[in-house]
């Protein structure tokens, strides 16, 4: 058992002709955060997805706390897991999505609860006062009873978190979790993940956040092209003189983060 | 025209609500089934799904209750006209709310199936718990459309002998001799029930907490 809580092995992606992932090789230290920065297009979705396994990376491993997620095995003797399989090793990650993916129909508790119910077996009663710590945990226990509808989307992204927490993962992955709020609603949603990174948790995030990703990240990896260019910390990542393709990609976000690298 | 015959009618009218609300609720619950098979990725299921959908929207109703009526003793099942009657019209109103509810299905973002995917949901428990009451939402207007389609159509179960509202207003007026007033006053109860019902639906969908933006 080593350190890492991820390890991706030669990671590669195809959508048909298209090579969206190239060779990637990233681990990430447990209770360490990374965070994923790079252009438009460059794979981060897919990379985060590919360790997920939302998406069958074409060729490589992921190790999950020591585990083969998705595939086991290399080259011809790669195999597919079994469903069963899967979702145990699965169970160590939590996902966060940038358009939350609440469930409409359930309200922000029945969203928490739901699958410690279903998948965890839970009693009702059991799942929900779980639920409501979780929910108090991001500050959203008088919203329990609402519905994703009659939340903003701050709100919404902070139950979506709740929801991921309450499986107690070892891991979190974050795609841009604050890229569809509205700029005065991400700061929420930024200090809960602060809270979270401080707690110890392991996280990989997608963000365009720069100011976050110097400060809360560990690591800060950079996406071009399918290509990972650096994954070291964020001194050695951004102290000049930079690579010129990061150079030109912190020109292109001259938020109030990336100007304070400048 | 008199109050007697008009609340004969009224009683006959319980009949017609009685055998079209189980046969939309059962019918239903087999289009819900018929949709897993359809989304199951097996080609069998796949294939009998569509099978059933195209013999049952493509045969006249009609025509379905009276061939359920004459198999069912071949088969060695004599069942009362009631069980007969609700059985035709459930397997017919199946086929019409699968296709209805298949766009609903689509309609279920992905995002929200990778969710449940990674709270560690089963495909079935995904189906269960996330796509069908989504699709149900998204075609619920449709669901009323067909509910009162059935109340409708619930007049050709006559022809297998249930007295439902449609049969005692045809055999009152074959023994009264005033076709007229009992047929104007079955056709304005079918209007006040269907009225009824359009109106519970568009609250009921008022009702309904939110659908999925996109
Ligand atoms: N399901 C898919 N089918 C085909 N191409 C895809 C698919 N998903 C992503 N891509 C392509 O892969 C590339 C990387 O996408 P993505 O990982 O979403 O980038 P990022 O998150 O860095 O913006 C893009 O060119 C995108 O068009
Ligand atoms: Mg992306």
């Amino acid at each position: 058992m080593t350190d890492h809580a991820i390890v991706a092995t030669h990671v590669s992606k195809q959508f048909g002709d298209t090579v969206v992932l190239r060779d990637i090789n990233m681990e990430v230290e447990r209770g360490k955060v990374s965070c994923l920065i790079g252009p438009s297009g460059s794979g981060k979705s897919t990379l985060l997805r590919c360790i997920a396994f939302l998406e069958q990376a074409t060729s490589g491993t992921i190790l999950v706390e020591g585990q083969p997620l998705g595939f086991v095995g290399d080259g011809k003797d790669r195999r597919r897991q079994s469903p069963a399989e899967l979702r145990k090793v699965r169970s160590k990650i939590g996902m966060v999505f940038q358009q939350f993916n609440l469930w409409p129909h359930m309200t922000a508790l029945g969203n928490v609860s739901a699958a410690l119910r279903r998948v965890r077996g839970m009693s009702r009663s059991e799942a929900e006062d779980r639920a409501m710590r979780q929910l108090d945990h991001v500050g959203l226990k008088e919203r329990a009873g609402h519905y994703p509808s009659q939340l903003s989307g701050g709100q919404q992204q902070r139950v979506a978190i709740a929801r991921a927490l309450a499986l107690d993962p070892t891991i979190m992955l974050f795609d841009e979790p604050t890229s569809a709020l509205d700029p005065e609603l991400t700061g929420e949603v930024l200090s809960v993940m602060r809270e979270l990174a401080a707690e110890g948790m392991t996280m990989v995030v997608v963000t365009h956040e720069i100011g976050f990703a110097a400060s809360v990240g560990h690591k800060v990896a950079f996406l071009d092209g399918g290509k990972l260019l650096f994954h070291d910390t964020p001194e050695a990542v951004f102290q000049k003189p930079r690579e010129p393709r990061l150079e030109q990609f912190l020109d292109t976000y001259l938020d109030r983060g990336a100007a304070m690298l400048k | 025209m008199t109050w007697k015959l008009f609340s004969l009618l009224l009683e006959a009218s319980l009949m017609t609500l009685l055998v079209s609300s189980i046969s939309i609720l059962v019918g239903l619950g087999i289009a819900i089934v018929l949709s897993g098979m359809r989304m199951s990725g097996n080609r069998a299921l796949f294939a009998i799904t569509g099978v059933f959908i195209s013999f049952f929207r493509g045969v006249p109703l009609l025509v379905q209750l009276l061939l359920i009526y004459n198999l069912l003793p071949v088969l060695g099942l004599t069942l009362p006209s009631l069980a007969t009657a609700i059985i035709g019209l459930s397997l017919c109103t199946a086929a019409y709310q699968a296709e209805n509810l298949r766009g609903g299905f689509e309609g279920v973002p992905k995002g929200l199936v990778e969710s449940a995917e990674m709270a560690g949901f089963s495909p079935v428990q995904t189906f269960i718990h996330i796509r069908t009451p989504i699709a149900l939402r998204m075609t619920f207007p449709a669901l009323v459309n067909e509910a009162i389609l059935i109340l409708k159509s619930s007049s050709l179960v006559s022809a297998i002998g249930l007295i439902e509202l449609t049969k005692m207003a045809q055999n009152l007026a074959a023994s009264t001799y005033m076709p007229l007033p009992i047929f104007a006053s079955a056709g304005v109860i079918y209007l006040a029930i269907n009225l009824v019902v359009a109106w519970l639906g568009r609250r009921a969908e008022n009702a309904l907490p939110g659908l999925p933006t996109k």
